[in-house]
């Protein structure tokens, strides 16, 4: 402890380099432009690293650490790069793991920064200390403690490699004080990486490639079912060329949306618990499924005894556990997205003779198409989701929360372009979307952004308003605010005999006064004609707006496959 | 079934943490774990004895391990030629007019007495797990007061038969 002391004091005369400075110089090395931060006791050295860089590395302060680790999720997933998070040791660190997990759950590149307390008293329950590297290890992709100031350029080299390559995901950084404080006595050597047990298969066996086009070529049901994993390998392009060259129909999985272009008549729209009709019974039917980069998920597959039943199954995916884990896999393909589709697409294997598939697959498009009908009691969530899609022409970045206006938002805002969409799919993280928001805005300060929110979940961290007003990230959100919390309603009404247990949010604040607090611009709207008055010059404003939109508290979401059903046992898939 | 799977991995803190976790969460039953250094420094090798049901559940394991940054290699080698051990100490309680009967019954296993007090003694066995079963039944009579087991460690014989010599070859079931 005395030691410590010494070293701070030292500091804050004219310093030497510390171990923070330094970490600042890597971050920079590693091409970081962006800190998603909050301060405090153990983490002070490397604010202090950031106060002397003087803003040659932007840092932005968030309201609480979970807002900030969702908005490096949304900044991840709109950049491809790592976002970078910095919290102190203890609550700091633990108010992170929601976002560690949601990012592990899909697959998203962070590198976590924590403080913890000085390496002398590790071990004897110091103030705000918590055992992150044990509470973390089942959540990261990998996790470090810091030893030793020179361990620190091989470590961020590896944890931004380990975060970005292979499957992505969150690495974490443990850093003591006293590493961070510490003083350098020497410019440490260039870093090299030594992960003898990392090396992740990027390349498809050929053999495999040639057996999956002979299938296609046989096949007379086959189906494409499209995932994230297209979008980390940016193969969208690919993927489209290869599903016209054979006439694929394509299902996208919640996450995959935007991997295909929802207006090609080869998309059946989205697979899965809410999915389109077609898109599942197209699972249920198919002869051969061809999955790249989903991990077959319970949400998407409904009770397996009834998953792609006929179907021999091809499987692409970069990380070779996910191949199997959950349906039997005729053709494993351990691979990058990209790299496997284009050796997909220059193989001379013949195109399948699928003609009357794809006819009946149009023809249950047109049979059962989405649908919901207006009532007289209030303005209808999916239409609203279709007038945001339509003012912001279909091209806005959209975040969601998770519930009932997430699988509205994931019907009806039909994207054309990939890397549109940002929500929280693994994980359902209420709370997610409008931080996410935040930070895809930061990482596209051009595009149009919208989240798209429950008046349940913004509840659990509308604090970043503050951040929006205070860098003016002219971010739109749509509270789809129908006084409940929807999802779990909709299940007790359906499922729970109408038992509405603690479902209804009887009081709410004033949502447009909120946003007005924060200095934001705010409306009302509750109806269909003010919203086709307003929404326009809402969506011109030049900063950000915060609209509540009022919607029928009854509306359900359609189709449903209920838990422990089969993908072809959905309920609603018409009018009734 | 029961396999034995042996971890080749860089002996980095929180290594057996992952691996134990890792099983534990994804539900799988570790019968026993001995871990150790190898010839090469930094490198640590675990084996571990887990029951598992069939396998997918077998081949979902391994490869969730081997994802493991800081594992290296992962290798299932119940099926092949192996060389198995486990060490064991037990607390049999005895006086002294019964030691050469137990010092007969202990003999024929090649084990050993590493201590004598006036109400009991200690054995120390090395062998297959089996055979450590064995003579723990042999001794049960006698009254054991305490059993410790290193569990068991293992690996692959010098010589590996073709796989047709195999056939049904395994030391345990
Ligand atoms: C942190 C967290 N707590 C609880 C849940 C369970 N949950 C799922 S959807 C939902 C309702 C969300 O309500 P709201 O944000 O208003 O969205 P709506 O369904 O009404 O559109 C709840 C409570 C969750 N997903 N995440
Ligand atoms: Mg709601």
């Amino acid at each position: 402890m005395k030691v410590e002391a010494k070293q701070l004091e030292f500091q804050t005369s004219i310093a030497p380099k510390t171990g923070a400075d330094l970490l600042i110089d890597l971050l920079k090395n590693e091409g970081v432009d962006t800190l998603f931060g909050y301060p405090g006791g153990a983490v002070l050295p490397i604010y202090d690293a950031i106060y002397r860089a003087q803003g040659t590395i932007k840092h932005i302060l968030f309201r609480h650490e979970q807002g900030m680790i969702h908005a490096a999720e949304g900044y991840a997933r709109i950049t491809g790069k790592p976002g970078v998070v910095i919290a102190t040791s203890g609550p700091g660190a633990t108010n992170l793991v929601t976002g560690i997990t949601d990012a592990m759950m899909d697959s998203l590149p962070l590198v976590v920064f924590t403080g913890q307390v000085a390496r002398s008293v590790i071990g004897t329950d110091a103030f705000q200390e918590a055992d992150v590297m044990a509470i973390t290890t089942p959540i990261t992709k990998h996790n470090y403690q810091v030893q030793s100031i020179s361990d620190l350029p091989r470590i961020v080299k590896e944890a931004f490699h380990i975060a970005s390559t292979g499957r992505p995901g969150p690495v974490l950084v443990d850093i003591p004080k006293d590493i961070s404080a510490g003083v350098l006595v020497e410019e440490p050597e260039k870093a090299c990486i030594d992960l003898p047990g990392y090396q992740p298969t990027t390349k498809p066996n050929p053999l495999q490639i040639k057996k999956l086009a002979d299938s296609v070529a046989k096949a007379k049901k086959p189906v494409i079912l499209a995932g994230a994993g297209v979008l980390h390998g940016k193969a969208s392009r690919e993927l489209t060329a290869f599903a016209e060259k054979h006439q694929l129909p394509v299902v996208t999985t919640l996450l995959g949306l935007g991997a295909f272009p929802a207006d090609s008549p080869l998309s059946l729209g989205m697979g899965g618990m809410h999915g389109t009709y077609a898109a599942n019974i197209a699972l249920y039917e198919t002869d051969l499924l061809i999955n790249i980069g989903a991990r077959f998920d319970d949400r998407l597959t409904g009770n397996l005894k009834h998953f792609a039943p006929h179907a021999k199954v091809a499987h692409i995916d970069i990380d070779p556990a996910e191949i199997g884990k959950n349906v039997p896999t005729q053709i494993p393909i351990v691979s990058d997205a990209k790299e496997a589709l284009v050796e997909l697409i220059v193989q001379t294997a013949e195109s399948p003779e699928n003609k009357a598939w794809l006819e009946t697959l149009h023809q249950y498009k047109q049979e059962y198409p989405l649908w919901y009908k207006h009532e007289p009691d209030g303005m209808c969530p999916q239409w609203l989701i279709e007038a945001v899609h339509k003012v912001t022409n279909g091209e806005a970045i959209v975040t969601t929360d998770v519930g009932q206006h997430q699988m509205w938002a994931a019907q009806y805002y039909t994207f054309k372009e990939p890397h549109r969409w940002i929500t929280s799919g693994g994980l359902g993280t209420m709370g997610f979307g409008f931080p996410a928001a935040i930070g895809a805005q930061i990482a596209s300060p051009e595009s149009t952004v919208v989240a798209i929110v429950g008046d349940g979940g913004f509840q659990m961290t509308l604090q970043e308003l503050s951040v929006i007003y205070e860098r003016n990230l002219p971010v739109k959100i749509i509270i789809v605010n129908n006084g409940a919390l929807g999802m779990v309603r909709q299940w007790q009404e359906l499922l729970h005999g109408n038992r509405i247990s603690e479902s209804i949010l009887h009081t709410q604040p004033d949502f447009v006064k909120l946003a007005e607090s924060y200095g934001i611009r705010g409306m009302k709207i509750d109806n269909q004609e003010d919203l086709i008055t307003f929404l326009p010059e809402l969506f011109a404003h030049d900063g950000p707006v915060l609209v509540d939109c009022r919607v029928r508290q009854q509306e359900k979401v359609f189709p449903m496959i209920a838990p422990g059903k089969g993908i072809h046992e959905m309920i609603g898939v018409k009018p009734s | 079934m029961k396999r034995i799977i042996t971890l080749t991995v860089q002996d980095r803190s929180g290594v057996l943490n992952r691996v134990t976790g890792l099983l534990q969460r994804r539900q799988f039953n570790i019968e026993s774990i001995s871990v150790g250094p190898t010839e090469t420094e930094g490198i640590s090798k675990m084996t571990l004895v887990v029951e598992i049901e069939d396998e997918q559940r077998l081949e979902q394991v391994t490869k969730q391990l081997n994802k493991q940054i800081d594992v290296l290699k992962v290798s299932d080698i119940t099926d092949k030629a192996i060389v198995v051990r486990e060490l064991a100490l037990i607390k049999v309680a005895s006086s002294s007019h019964l030691r050469s009967e137990i010092n007969g019954i202990i003999d024929p296993f090649r084990a050993s007495i590493i201590d004598v007090s006036k109400e009991s003694l200690a054995v120390q066995i090395t062998g297959r797990p089996e055979k450590i079963d064995a003579l723990i039944e042999l001794l049960r009579p006698y009254g054991i007061k305490e059993i410790a087991r290193t569990g068991l460690t293992a690996f692959l014989r010098g010589y590996q038969p073709q796989v047709n010599e195999l056939a049904t070859y395994s030391l345990i079931k």
